[in-house]
């Protein structure tokens, strides 16, 4: 499984592997937000964390059909799948090379972005939190995604479809954390609902996931 | 104790039965080739004894984990060098000598070579190098000589030898002669399934088939 996740993380750092995308996408959207909503701090400053929270899912979306999508191309899922690793580790191993190389970059980025839009000096580091904590949920329900949709010509629009929904549980309490901590509110209880729901998604997805795979395979 | 029994089984593509009431066993030291025209289900009874689709009926009786597969697609990231593709197999399979089995497919040279720049035949013989650090007893293998040159199958036909001197066994679908005198052909052709029969679908899973 060690070799599996080194082997992503190589691919995602060579050429065509498409790391920094995510990083760059999430940029360019916190760019155009001022320019749209105006440059005033007072017309930015609330609705900063609910930006940063939609940005950083928007982008860690750009790369989820590469999840599984590559591998089955190329018949490595296949041979994956007749390998000694559990399918379901396959699915986790791959969701957190997702991670490693999509959320984790945002999760650095995201208070360097917050300047762009005022974000209260206070939350910046509930916004870590809350995206350090949030984003692998992103990453293993991604996978899901990903595993339901493989094989599906141009299977990337369904599976935002399929995905985004999901996503919505995080992106309340995640954004809920970041909007508290800059109001000097009480972030604790919706931190703890964030925590529960990425662990409740840890536990139980590997084995959807391996489970729409085992059917795709077919 | 054979390596591989299969008891009347029948198996289906798109929900419709391929072939049925196929049985064969497979010893160690033993190779069986499957024949028979395009489209009767040899891909799809080799996908069903490396456990990737299940059969419709019969049973397929092996030891777990058993089984490496090759089929069509090699398996290769592009970005990879051949020494770095093979590694990762042999790490997720648990070891194998990568050095030696690239040396017995004649990719020594390569080894650094990203797999972007092999030509087809040069990444199907490292599709069938990866068998070699697999160390899998039972070879299920998908018209393994496609695009391979005179030179590279007779390098194929003694790479099968070796592994079944050593007590391993290989399930193939090929169209060529391999040479191989340990190996029975078994054709398909009389089990093709009676034409017209639709399998029901089985529930939930067949949604997403």
């Amino acid at each position: 499984m060690l070799a599996l996740l080194k082997r992503d993380l190589t691919l995602a750092t060579r050429a065509g592997g498409g790391f920094g995308l995510a990083v760059a996408f999430f940029l360019i959207l916190c760019a155009l937000v001022p320019f749209g909503v105006g440059p005033d701090s007072e017309a930015l400053r609330p609705i900063a964390p609910g930006i940063l929270w939609v940005g950083a899912l928007l982008s860690s979306l750009l790369s989820l059909d590469r999840i599984f999508a590559l591998d089955h191309e190329d018949g490595s899922l296949d041979l994956l799948a007749t390998a000694p690793i559990p399918l379901e580790g396959v699915v986790a191993v791959k969701a957190l090379a997702h991670w490693i190389t999509t959320g984790l970059p945002l999760v650095v980025a995201a208070p360097v972005f917050g300047l762009l839009l005022h974000l209260p000096g206070g939350a910046v580091s509930w916004l870590i939190l809350s995206l350090l904590i949030g984003t692998p949920a992103l990453s293993m329900l991604g996978a899901f995604g990903a595993g339901v949709t493989v094989g599906l010509r141009r299977g990337g629009l369904l599976l935002s479809l399929l995905v985004l929904p999901l996503y919505i549980p995080t992106l309340i309490f995640g954004t809920e954390v970041t909007r508290r901590g800059a109001e000097a509110g009480d972030p604790f209880t919706p931190m703890l609902f964030l925590g529960g729901i990425t662990a409740g998604v840890l536990a139980l997805v590997p084995f959807a996931a391996a489970a729409a795979l085992r059917v795709n395979l077919r | 104790m054979s390596l591989l029994a299969v008891h009347d089984l029948a198996v289906a593509r798109g929900g419709l039965r391929a072939v049925e009431g196929v049985s064969f066993t497979l010893q160690g030291g033993k190779a069986l080739i499957l024949r028979g025209p395009n489209g009767i289900g040899k891909t799809t009874l080799l996908r069903c004894v490396a456990g990737l689709q299940p059969p419709v009926a019969g049973r397929i009786e092996m030891a777990a984990d058993a089984v490496a597969y090759a089929a069509h697609a090699d398996g290769l990231k592009s970005a990879l060098t051949v020494a770095e593709n093979l590694r990762f197999w042999a790490q997720v399979f648990g070891g194998g000598d990568e050095d030696r089995a690239l040396e017995r497919m004649d990719l020594a040279a390569l080894a650094d070579r990203p797999a972007l720049a092999l030509s087809a035949g040069q990444k199907r013989r490292l599709g069938l190098a990866r068998l070699l650090v697999s160390g899998r007893p039972l070879w299920v293998l998908d018209e393994p000589t496609v695009s391979l040159d005179a030179a590279s199958v007779a390098r194929f036909a003694d790479m099968i030898r070796m592994h079944l001197s050593g007590g391993g066994a290989a399930l193939m679908a090929t169209h060529i002669d391999l040479g191989l005198d340990e190996a029975q052909v078994l054709d398909l052709t009389p089990y093709r399934a009676t034409p017209g029969r639709v399998e029901r679908p089985a529930g939930f899973n067949e949604a997403f088939a």
